[in-house]
């Protein structure tokens, strides 16, 4: 460092540094910065001390107060428990029907549900419980298994041709194929198509309605307007789980599509299956 | 009548001044201001007064609003995100009121700075107002400027030490006292007083509490003109805002100088001699520590404090008053060109007076007139036009509203019968401390019905709500269309609300979506 210099213009000290005859003023730092840094260097010991800070080898010191972001994410949870806890256990102790019945308790449990829905429903029934052929659409009044709430809890729980369940809904259309005749069909699927106001052939109506007495009734009604104990849809109605018209029909009763919906109780538990039930049967179509 | 040399001179040193600039970041020199009496002084304490007593009085008044809303007249209820003001009440979406108060209040800061300068800065500024009232505590226990002087430079004696600790005591007290104000303006102020006081209010009290006593005594005790000076961006933004014709408080040089102590004297050596004599009473008085005779300056902030000095003192020389007054910079230039022949000489304040000593009829005086130019005409208009624009729109703003979200995802449903259903999550806004009956109804659509998810009703296209007193009703309803009434993809229709009470209404424009070919 060379002699002290002072600045002539403005009479302030100079570091000693000079560039091309430019020369870099010492002026002081402000004494409240100054003191300020200080505080922070002290402040810095001491958060050091009470908060982990030091990494070890496999570890960090701990801090004397024993501070971990993951505790507090835990404690956290633990008390949005606690929070929701009353509601949890008023949809423990009701039953569907009951919980629908009142207003708070069926906006917690159909928020509840909402979101269990997006985690385990939705990769079938799609985000908005809009469904997709074959995979119903949960939005509308159009129920296999009735749509009622604690008739939607039973399908929940233990699912629809679930085989390791053995109270589950079970109904197996038979492949008519082997049953009836080509031509036969063809007349029972423009008979079931009329009976919606689909195009169809007049001719085959008469016969249709034959073949449909002596083959369907069992399960679909005299009136076809099916039997949601054994799971026989509902033939007369708008809605198509696996397409409308006499092709998609004719298909259907030659070799049928059986879905297969796993039983969620065990998994999920009672109490979230009455929540996704509630979610369900507020959505607009429960009964 | 007084002679010049009668007069007493005060040690007064501009320690703030352009002439004697610190070094940076040198101690601060402190500034001992010395008591002033005079009109500026009363007009003064009387807005101090009416500030002090705004700030301090306002959460405590009551306005009845009924049975289902607070009785404070003016309370900001963040918990419930309500902000009532005597007959108004502000939900969060209807902020755009106070931004245009803000608004309002920057043009009128435009408005005020253009015509009288930095009156803002000189009478109404907190900063000011309560430095003045610490000066105010001060001067009672330590004394007026000299006995302060001596105080502070003397040695730690028992007096001084009592004389500075109940000051700063006092100090305190009024900083936790103004700290104790702000927050009753945010929760019921009698309630909150009593849990201020038995330990029960909330720790975000107490933080603003401390936090703005801290401020408030270190801002009005110990930084004093130095947040002015240093930390406040007006005096930087006030260079553009005066203009010519602006008022500000002026040294009049053009009749004060020459400045000389011994009039007489100068005089019979037949030089010109000035109105000024020297004697500093505009330094001591000045709270910035500044000397006004240097001309404008950043640090003045225009408290009109030295005029009443220096009309002091020219009263008992019995000379005219407004040495030092408000005058605006064409007028000074004007009167400047007159006492310097055009600049032709250094002032001569014989230039400005006829022979039988008073002013003459050529120098130019401050006229009502000059605040009236095109400038303030456009900011008047423009501040009169968002007060009447927010006016208006206070008084025919709706208390009832209705919001729609229509579902997204489904946008439609087809139900068994063919009919199409759409969703919608319809939001009631009940917007007055009463209880309300709103009567939801369908517009349009024919054939249309829809349905409340909880209410069992069979389908219609008219509901009656029941809505709580300044609350948000959400609704889940589902309106459905039947099949061979369809027209179209997407077809508007309207939720209307009505208050069958009142007859309030309102609406909203909804679209009903189907699909492509609608069976």
């Amino acid at each position: 460092m060379s002699d002290e210099h002072i600045d002539e213009i403005s009479g302030v000290s100079t570091t000693g540094h000079e560039w091309d005859g430019i020369r870099e003023l010492n002026n002081p730092l402000p004494r409240w910065w100054v003191w300020t840094f200080y505080i922070t260097v002290v402040w810095a010991i001491g958060y050091t001390i009470a908060y982990p800070a030091w990494p070890l080898l496999h570890s960090s010191t701990k801090g004397v107060l024993g501070y971990s972001s993951r505790n507090e994410v835990k404690n956290e949870l633990a008390a949005a428990e606690v929070a929701k806890g009353k509601y949890v256990a008023a949809v423990e102790a009701k039953t569907v029907a009951e919980i629908a019945a009142d207003d708070t308790l069926r906006e917690f449990a159909a928020a509840a549900g909402g979101a269990a829905f997006k985690v385990n429903c939705v990769q079938c029934h799609g985000s908005g419980a809009q469904g997709s052929a074959g995979f119903p659409n949960l939005n509308d009044d159009d129920w296999l298994w009735g749509g009622k709430a604690e008739q939607i809890q039973q399908t929940i729980t233990h699912g629809i041709r679930f085989a390791t369940d053995p109270d589950t809904r079970l109904s197996e259309m038979p492949a008519f194929s082997d049953i009836i005749t080509a031509d036969q069909i063809a007349q029972v699927s423009a008979y079931i198509a009329s009976l919606s106001g689909k195009v169809h052939d007049a001719s085959q109506i008469e016969p249709g309605a034959k073949v449909f007495a002596e083959n369907c009734v069992a399960c679909h009604g005299d009136n076809a307007k099916g039997n949601k104990e054994l799971g026989g849809p509902d033939l007369t109605d708008a809605i198509w789980l696996y397409g409308s018209g006499e092709t998609a029909i004719a298909a259907q009763v030659r070799a049928p599509k059986q879905g297969v919906m796993p039983a969620w109780g065990v998994r999920l538990g009672e109490t979230r299956v009455k929540e996704l039930a509630v979610y369900v049967h507020s959505l607009g179509g429960g009964e | 009548m007084l002679d010049q040399t009668q007069v007493e001179r005060l040690e007064a040193e501009a320690v703030n001044s352009a002439k004697v600039r610190q070094p940076m970041y040198a101690a601060r020199k402190k500034i001992f201001p010395k008591r002033a009496s005079g009109s500026f002084r009363q007009f003064k304490w009387l807005v101090m007064a009416v500030t002090l007593g705004i700030y301090y009085l306002t959460p405590w008044l009551r306005w009845d609003r009924g049975a289902f809303a607070p009785d404070q007249a003016v309370l900001l209820d963040v918990a419930n995100r309500r902000f009532y003001f005597f007959f108004i009440e502000i939900w969060p979406q209807e902020f755009y009121y106070v931004a245009g108060l803000l608004v309002m209040a920057g043009v009128g800061l435009f408005l005020i700075t253009s015509t009288v300068g930095r009156a803002w800065c000189g009478y109404a500024c907190p900063q000011t107002v309560w430095v003045d009232l610490f000066l105010v505590v001060e001067r009672a226990i330590e004394g007026d400027r000299n006995a302060r002087i001596k105080l502070d430079a003397g040695p730690w004696t028992t007096r001084k030490l009592v004389l500075r600790v109940s000051k700063h005591a006092i100090w305190l007290v009024i900083g936790a006292a103004t700290g104790g104000a702000w927050i009753f303006y945010f929760a019921d102020a009698p309630t909150l007083l009593g849990e201020l006081f038995t330990g029960t209010a909330a720790p975000v009290a107490y933080i603003t509490v401390a936090v703005l006593t801290a401020t408030t005594y270190t801002f009005g005790g110990l930084m004093r003109e130095q947040v002015c000076t240093y930390m406040c961006p007006w005096p930087r933004i006030q260079a553009a805002m005066l203009d010519e014709s602006s008022l500000t408080v002026t040294y009049n040089d053009w009749r004060g100088e020459p400045r000389t102590r011994h009039a007489k004297k100068v005089q019979a050596a037949g030089q010109p001699v000035g109105d000024c004599v020297d004697c500093n009473a505009c330094v001591a008085v000045c709270p910035m520590g500044i000397d006004i005779r240097d001309g404008q300056q950043l640090e003045c902030i225009t408290c009109a404090l030295c005029i009443d000095a220096c009309d002091g003192v020219m009263d008992k020389l019995g000379k005219e008053r407004g040495l030092i007054s408000y005058a605006t910079l064409s007028d000074y230039n004007a009167n400047m060109m007159l006492a310097t022949a055009d600049g032709a000489c250094s002032v001569n304040p014989a230039l400005v007076r006829t022979d039988d000593g008073l002013f003459s009829d050529s120098v130019a005086h401050f006229h009502i007139r000059k605040i009236f130019r095109p400038r303030t005409y456009v900011y008047m208009a423009m501040w009169s036009l968002i007060g009447l624009g927010l006016l208006f729109s206070l008084l025919t703003r709706d208390r009832l509203d209705i919001n729609v979200l229509h579902d997204r995802n489904p946008q439609f449903v087809t139900l068994s019968d063919g009919s199409i259903r759409n969703g919608y999550t319809v939001k009631l806004l009940n917007m007055i401390p009463e209880p309300r009956t709103i009567v939801v109804t369908l517009g349009g659509l024919p054939g249309a019905e829809m349905s409340i998810v909880g209410v069992d009703l069979p389908a219609g296209r008219s509901f009656a709500v029941q809505v709580e007193p300044d609350r948000l009703k959400m609704l889940k309803v589902f309106v459905s269309v039947p099949a061979g009434q369809i027209h179209g993809q997407a077809q508007t229709f309207t939720f209307r609300v009505e208050d069958k009470v009142s007859f309030e209404t309102n609406e909203y424009t909804a679209t009903f979506n189907a699909p492509e070919i609608a069976r």
